[in-house]
């Protein structure tokens, strides 16, 4: 088998602000001394100009941000999604969402994936945070082919758009010749009929593990990818339900208000399912590497087949 | 206009205060009376705008910071004629346009929504700040509280500001000494005021008396004659300024007048309207 390519979410931000910034001289990016690691660098690199560091201040930059959009420009803040979604939440709420500004918010170094660096910059509960605001877009890309495509779409959608990066280099499924990107539809990417795995981020690479394990096993495992958290796309959602009967959700994200609770929002409401949250369970992360610590907390494709077994029997 | 007639102005837009605040039965009436001068400087003598076109492009910009007190920009923006004086009374009530805060999705002339205090002084950067970029001339003006400036994220703003020399700025700090709570200077002294905003590398003009137009207008001038910084305005005001059981009354930054207490407040109006009617 040949080696599966590795890029990390982060790295396609970075390269499609440079795409972006070649073909709109509208577009600005905004980051709080985070440049070389939310990889906003290359965009500094190519468009000194038009690259704003903002210093360690990230409720400043996403006042600015709300600011540039109002003269017409379309701002990208970029920061860890700790602090971008975390620190400045209200002024992402107020500042940025209540006029519904034109800002573009990539958050990098998302989830328990961070690694060494531990809890105080793991954020499990960004999406939780994101998605309870009127009139945000939530994307959390699950490769780079998908990557790119959601910062382009973030960049045509008009309004405010919350984009969730990894900073772990993480195996690249999608075909770039075949991928279509569309805001707020789900991929079903393996037909199955027993249970259908609804994965978002890094987690959908570890369901298509998982679901090569469940096969062995005699279980059909369906599975989709939600990128766009909010809009997300129901219809779908409900769909996967009445096929399959069981659910299952899988992230990197608290179990408390992410794709899981998004998805009992859309089932409790149109299709009563049971569904199984697989997350991050109300607790706080650690330091490690971030493979050893996505098996440690259970998010591993061997762990997500191991519960999902346990689930439909 | 002149300082005559700009001071009729002036003593217009408070009565329109008082009437909004009473329809409303809650909103902040202090704050906004000691704005009064302060705004009505701004909209009628200062600013590049056009009432008519209040989203042309390149119109100089205001933030209000301070976003709680809405009657007075309100009260301005209508005077000035961005929409009917006659709906200022719907203020706060379900279904106006004329929100508790500023909300510039749906009311004329506001260039930006605020009112979480500290937010509105990094918008109105932003704003300078993208002039510069595309080598725009239009100008940004923001009015912040004293207390306000108790908010950590003001001295961010200040601190990008003055690093990135952006001298289309106008930081504006009505200094009424007053907050829900008390005097500024014993819930947690923002004193000294122009050092903090020397130190991040303002240009720091102190007005003596907030009220006095003619001397706002050396401020705003020697303000648009500095090149290569960003300028703060410390303007000494008295709150709820023009109505006299309300001047200097901390209790009367959120708290609207009543029947009895709107007529008097009016009738208080009425006076200085009448005293400058005789110069």
């Amino acid at each position: 088998m040949s080696e599966v390519k590795k890029i990390a979410t982060r790295e396609s931000f970075g390269k499609t602000l440079v795409e972006l910034g070649k073909e709109h001289d509208n577009l600005v990016v905004l980051d709080a001394d985070l440049a070389e690691a939310t990889k906003t660098a290359m965009f500094r690199k190519e468009f000194p100009e038009r690259h704003i560091d903002c210093g360690i201040a990230e409720q400043n930059m996403m006042g600015i941000a709300a600011g540039i959009a109002a003269t017409g420009k379309v701002p990208f803040a970029s920061s860890f999604a700790m602090f971008a979604a975390g620190r400045a939440f209200e002024q992402v709420r107020n500042s940025i969402a209540y006029p519904h500004l034109n800002v573009k918010i990539g958050a990098t170094h998302a989830g328990i994936s961070v690694g060494e660096d531990g809890a105080t910059h793991q954020c499990n509960e960004d999406i939780a945070l994101m998605r309870s605001i009127p009139g945000m877009v939530v994307i959390n890309p699950a490769d780079d082919v998908e990557a790119r495509a959601a910062v382009r779409a973030a960049y045509e959608h008009v309004g405010p758009v919350y984009l969730r990066f990894g900073r772990l280099a993480v195996p690249v499924f999608n075909d770039e010749e075949t991928y279509e990107f569309q805001l707020g539809k789900g991929i079903v990417l393996r037909e199955g009929t027993d249970v259908t795995l609804f994965a978002t981020g890094l987690e959908v690479n570890e369901s298509l593990i998982a679901a090569d394990l469940l096969e062995k096993e005699g279980i059909s495992a369906q599975v989709v990818n939600i990128h766009t958290i909010k809009p997300i796309d129901e219809e779908l959602i409900v769909e996967c339900a009445k096929k399959t009967g069981k659910v299952v959700t899988v992230e990197e994200h608290s179990v408390i208000g992410g794709l899981g609770s998004a998805v009992c929002d859309v089932l409790s409401e149109n299709y009563p399912t049971k569904v199984l949250k697989i997350g991050v369970n109300d607790v706080f992360g650690e330091s490690g590497p971030a493979v050893e610590l996505i098996k440690k907390y259970g998010l591993d494709g061997a762990s997500i087949a191991e519960k999902v077994k346990a689930f439909v029997k | 206009m002149n300082t005559l007639e700009l001071q009729k102005t002036a003593n217009e837009i408070r009565k329109s205060i008082i009437k909004a605040v009473h329809s409303a039965k809650s909103g902040h009436p202090g704050g906004s009376l000691s704005a009064t001068e302060i705004y009505t400087y701004l909209y009628f003598e200062e600013m590049n705008v056009d009432p008519k076109n209040p989203d042309k492009a390149d119109r100089d910009r205001f933030v209000l910071s301070k976003g709680h007190t809405a009657p007075g920009y309100y009260s301005t923006l209508a005077h000035r004629g961005f929409f009917p004086v006659e709906d200022l009374t719907t203020l706060r009530h379900v279904g106006s346009y004329l929100q508790g805060h500023p909300d510039m999705k749906h009311i004329p002339g506001v260039d930006m929504s605020s009112g979480s205090l500290g937010q509105g002084i990094s918008t109105a950067v932003g704003m300078a700040l993208s002039a510069k970029l595309s080598n725009d001339d239009y100008r940004v003006y923001t009015l912040l509280g004293d207390g306000e400036i108790q908010e950590g994220q003001v001295w961010e703003a200040a601190m990008f500001a003055g690093a990135r020399k952006l001298d289309n700025l106008v930081v504006i700090v009505d200094n009424n000494g007053l907050q829900i709570d008390g005097n500024v200077a014993d819930v947690c002294s923002p004193y000294p005021i122009d050092k903090k905003f020397e130190a991040f590398n303002f240009n720091v003009i102190n007005v003596e008396d907030a009220h006095d137009l003619e001397e706002l207008a050396r401020a705003f001038k020697s303000a648009r004659a500095c090149k290569g910084m960003p300028t703060a305005i410390i303007a000494k005001s008295t709150k709820g300024k023009g109505v006299s059981f309300m001047e200097g009354e901390c209790k009367w930054h959120g708290t609207a007048p009543n029947d009895e207490q709107k007529e008097q407040a009016l009738a208080d109006l009425e006076k200085v309207g009448e005293a400058l009617c005789q110069k």
